[in-house]
């Protein structure tokens, strides 16, 4: 690698990571985090081997059921277990937080790097919009949208994306515009780099890496959109499980079967704490500038 | 002063215009026919010529535009669907259940979150320190909806402490404020966390300074300099912080209102979505971000009189 050469620090990039994840595991938050997401994670991941019931599977005998050795979390309204609808529910909030994040990350980039490198007027008109779309109040725009498109899990994606794209935009079209003028930069132009290439080979490794702490540390806030969403009803379809569709079933008897409502809420909470204190873990291990956000 | 006062309601100006504009994008995008589905499907056609024609569906797009756009800065958002109101009337009755909530959650934000920031700052390092913390990440983290069941379920429901539902008798403001409890602090149990980092923060920088170092040279007492030098500067940017917050409290309000089956304009929208009230829906979104735009507004303006730094980079 070329750059290993040139730059003495990056020589040994292995012993860097290996240091940041001992140092993350000296973290006792970090720890409990990790093991927060993990747990959720291979919960969704291997809900199949986990449970022998089937989430969606509707049992009128054993309505109401409270938690005990056959159903652990108990079953809801129409007899289905919850421990099961836990575990796929998982599946359903922790694909669209990778999914929703994944395209706000890729359409974030292009508008940042088009807004900073771009021509000024550009500029104006893209942070204009940026800023529009962050004055509506994030559940009004949710609820907007879910009239336009109807309640759909491709809403609750939309939803994210119009919500933490502006963010990201933002900062890579700050940093791009502080790259834009650097003496490299320069250099690589005048020697006729085309902007793609600027952009690509010089500008975007820069501002990547900050970036993806930021969205990593938002993946809460995903699931959280998700989960409510599908709380009001305007998410995910049913019988598919959602957290959020567990928490109304639940909410709808909290009087005289209070477990539903809790089994919905607790793998929210967990999830949501585990990302947050992974992440803060995270950026203070890998880049304590961000701190000042 | 006056300048940067001018350009920054005349930018705000243009972001509501902006959102504006996408909204009525987004009207002119549902699919079907409005006056179809205001008038049912049992409606004949002449009946729904009718109203297309009342409603102004047959004028060419852009001058729907113009008359949704001078309609709605007029404060004209056309007239809902079920009771032919205005629903700027509409909006307008169920804001202050919506604003009293809002207005408690910042209180319980605050009332908490500023002895618990200061507490931290001054044992800082210290475990209390530490779980103050983790305390404020974790409220920061949890989604108010979640912490709004929660609420419900132990304080009102198994405890018995609270009241569930609704917002009170009206005219009997203690039985509204007594209402008021567990819903605003489902909605500002959040913001505790945010107000607590931030006043520790900033307590913390204000402790360095150097009119601190010059109180402590005198001899005042610790609890003096603390609690009068201190911390009077140390709860500015909270004013900011609070501009920002009302927008968040605003998302948490629509939740802690269906939760908690009070009145509001939460409740409305929510409502208006599964009748498919559309005026009212846009109406209401409307209503909401110019209401955000303008606190904001107001929480810049005021950091910019506190602050001359911030005009001069605008």
């Amino acid at each position: 690698m070329s750059e290993a050469v040139s730059d003495p620090q990056a020589a040994k990039p292995p012993s860097d990571a290996w240091r940041a994840v001992r140092r993350l595991l000296r973290e006792p938050l970090g720890v409990l985090g990790l093991t927060l997401v993990l747990l959720m994670v291979g919960g969704a991941i291997f809900a199949d081997l986990l449970t022998s019931w089937d989430p969606t599977r509707i049992n009128p005998r054993d309505r109401f059921l409270g938690p005990g050795a056959e159903h652990l979390l108990g079953t809801d309204q129409l007899g289905r277990d919850l421990f099961a609808r836990v575990l796929h529910g998982g599946r359903v909030a922790l694909s669209v937080a990778l999914i929703a994040t994944g395209i706000s990350l890729v359409i974030g980039i292009m508008l940042g790097l088009i807004a900073g490198y771009g021509p000024r007027w550009l500029d104006n008109l893209m942070i204009l919009l940026f800023d529009s779309v962050k004055s509506f109040p994030t559940v009004m725009l949710a609820l907007a949208l879910v009239t336009l498109f109807g309640p759909s899990l491709t809403s609750v994606v939309i939803v994210v994306v119009l919500v933490t794209v502006p963010g990201y935009a933002r900062i890579i079209r700050t940093q791009t515009i502080a790259l834009k003028n650097s003496e490299y930069v320069t250099a690589a132009r005048s020697m006729g780099a085309s902007p793609a290439r600027i952009l690509r080979v010089h500008i975007l490794p820069n501002v990547i890496g900050p970036l993806v702490i930021l969205a990593s540390m938002d993946i809460p806030v995903v699931i959280g959109i998700e989960a409510g969403m599908s709380f009001l009803g305007l998410g995910v379809r049913p019988p598919t499980p959602s957290w959020g569709s567990i928490l109304n079933d639940g909410f709808t008897s909290i009087r005289d079967t209070p477990w539903i409502a809790v089994a919905g809420g607790i793998p929210i909470i967990l999830v949501t704490l585990g990302f947050t204190f992974l992440g803060e873990t995270l950026r203070d291990v890998f880049d304590p500038r961000l701190k000042a956000r | 002063m006056l300048a940067y006062f001018v350009k920054r309601l005349g930018l705000a100006v243009i972001i509501v215009s902006v959102a504006m504009l996408m909204l009525f994008c987004m009207i002119y995008a549902i699919p079907g026919d409005p006056a179809a589905v205001a008038l049912g499907p049992r409606a004949t056609d002449a009946m729904r010529e009718a109203l297309r024609i009342k409603m102004g569906l047959d004028q060419p797009i852009w001058v729907q535009f113009w008359n949704f756009f001078t309609g709605a800065w007029t404060g004209d958002l056309g007239r809902e669907v079920l009771s032919d109101r205005p629903v700027l009337g509409v909006v307008l009755e169920q804001l202050p259940f919506t604003l009293a909530l809002i207005a408690g959650g910042i209180i319980w934000s605050v009332a908490l979150g500023i002895p618990l920031g200061c507490f931290a700052a001054i044992r800082r390092g210290s475990l209390a320190d530490r779980i103050v913390g983790i305390l404020s990440v974790a409220v920061i983290a949890v989604p108010s909806f979640v912490i709004a069941i929660y609420a419900l379920l132990i304080f009102a429901v198994q405890l018995r402490w609270l009241p569930a539902i609704g917002a009170g008798e009206p005219g009997d403001l203690g039985d509204q404020l007594f209402h008021l409890i567990l819903p605003s602090l489902a909605v500002g149990l959040g913001w505790v966390g945010y107000i607590a980092r931030m006043v520790r923060a900033s307590m913390l920088e204000v402790l360095e300074a150097s009119h601190i170092r010059t109180a402590r040279a005198f001899g005042l007492p610790d609890r003096q300099i603390t609690y009068r030098y201190a911390l009077t500067i140390a709860v500015l940017p909270t004013v900011t912080l609070l501009g920002v917050g009302i927008g968040q409290m605003l998302s948490s309000a629509v939740f802690a209102e269906i939760v908690f089956a009070r009145p509001g304009v939460g409740k409305l929208v929510y409502d208006a979505i599964l009748t498919r009230n559309f005026p009212l829906v846009t109406g209401t979104v409307l209503v909401t971000t110019v209401l955000f735009v303008m606190l904001n507004l107001v929480a810049d303006l005021i950091v910019g009189a506190l602050d001359p730094r911030v005009r001069s980079s605008f």
